[in-house]
């Protein structure tokens, strides 16, 4: 059994606050995020949930609700929220329908979310990105363009590798291709049966972080696919999906200090 | 978009909701992330109409066989339509 989980002192007093709340964001939006951090005034490390394609769901508000259970404060901008409100995934079919978010407008959302998460008295100043999916993949480039992250974590982000047909003006570089600018540790979980990214493209990803020098660790799961930690779907592999765990919670002690 | 598959074009017609029938202008198709059916991606078919609202929307997944059906009686029907009245989309 992973460690992290059940670690916990049954004597002690758990509280943790969870709500949506709104920032100023990318251009001085209003934008709703979830916040979850633990009820108390301890300052303490930060984690910048950046949600999947499949939009800003419950499975990212329980995400933030553990990893606040762990100690971190956990913000997850909704970064769909200018195309508008209603159910999940009828905001994602809008989302899809005109061609996916902006990357400009998901690094312009983060990098005010960092600054608002840094001016915040509970927050210790360091501060990590992270995602799913397409969340992965948004969390990369965020952690190469926007300086005072602490850290980067992408679970299996697809299209971190992009053919020139595969670039459009909402998404016109391929993440690897600031593998240069990555100056913070990046932890990657991938599981082997994935086809975006599939194993050659993980590969591929590593090759450049290599030639950069970068300081990363990359775990890959067999009989997993896409999207293994997601206990509402099919994909769920809970052996794995416990180990990833694991990965999160190391790395971010590593990298975030104590919680 | 995770899988990139996705394709959403202008259209005019019109769809029954769960409440009404409303007027359609929009359909995207893509091959992406499911969310009610139990797979990792589905052919995603969505006939919507933003104007309304979010929710005026009617959403249909698929799995490939069955898109590839449905392909086929669109396809079916839409060459006996022409047929039959001889139609000009010249």
């Amino acid at each position: 059994m992973a460690q992290m989980w059940n670690s916990f002192d049954t004597g002690g007093h758990l509280a943790i606050t969870a709500q949506t709340i709104e920032f100023p964001a990318g251009g001085g939006d209003r934008v709703h995020a979830y916040l979850a951090r633990p009820d108390d005034e301890r300052r303490r490390p930060a984690v910048l949930a950046l949600h999947h394609m499949p939009g800003w769901d419950e499975f990212y508000q329980e995400l933030c609700e553990r990893l606040a259970r762990h100690g971190y404060a956990a913000m997850c901008p909704d970064l769909y929220c200018r195309f508008g409100h209603g159910r999940p995934d009828d905001v994602t079919a809008k989302v899809r329908a005109e061609g996916g978010v902006r990357d400009d407008s998901v690094v312009a959302d983060s990098a005010a979310a960092l600054e608002w998460l840094k001016s915040q008295p509970w927050c210790s100043g360091r501060v990590a990105a992270m995602g799913t999916c397409s969340g992965g993949r948004h969390a990369l480039l965020v952690g190469s363009l926007v300086a005072g992250f602490s850290a980067v974590l992408d679970l299996w982000g697809g299209n971190v590798v992009m053919g020139a047909d595969q670039l459009t003006p909402a998404r016109p570089v391929a993440p690897i291709d600031y593998t240069d600018r990555l100056d913070i540790p990046l932890l990657g979980l991938f599981g082997n049966d994935d086809k975006s990214p599939s194993p050659e493209q993980v590969d591929l990803h590593e090759e450049a972080l290599k030639k950069n020098g970068r300081d990363y660790e990359f775990h890959r799961y067999d009989g997993a696919g896409h999207g293994f930690f997601y206990y509402h779907t099919p994909m769920y592999r809970p052996e794995q999906a416990m180990d990833g765990w694991e990965k999160v919670f190391e790395f971010l002690a590593r990298t975030l200090g104590g919680s | 978009m995770c899988t990139a598959i996705s394709r959403s074009d202008p259209l005019s017609g019109a769809g029954r909701g769960p409440a009404e029938w409303f007027q359609v202008t929009r359909s995207t198709v893509a091959f992406d992330h499911a969310t009610h059916l139990p797979q990792e991606h589905a052919v995603l078919i969505d006939f919507s109409n933003y104007g309304i609202g979010l929710d005026a929307r009617i959403a249909v997944e698929l799995d490939v066989g069955s898109a590839r059906v449905l392909l086929a009686q669109l396809q079916e029907a839409l060459d006996r339509a022409e047929a039959l009245e001889q139609l000009d989309y010249g």
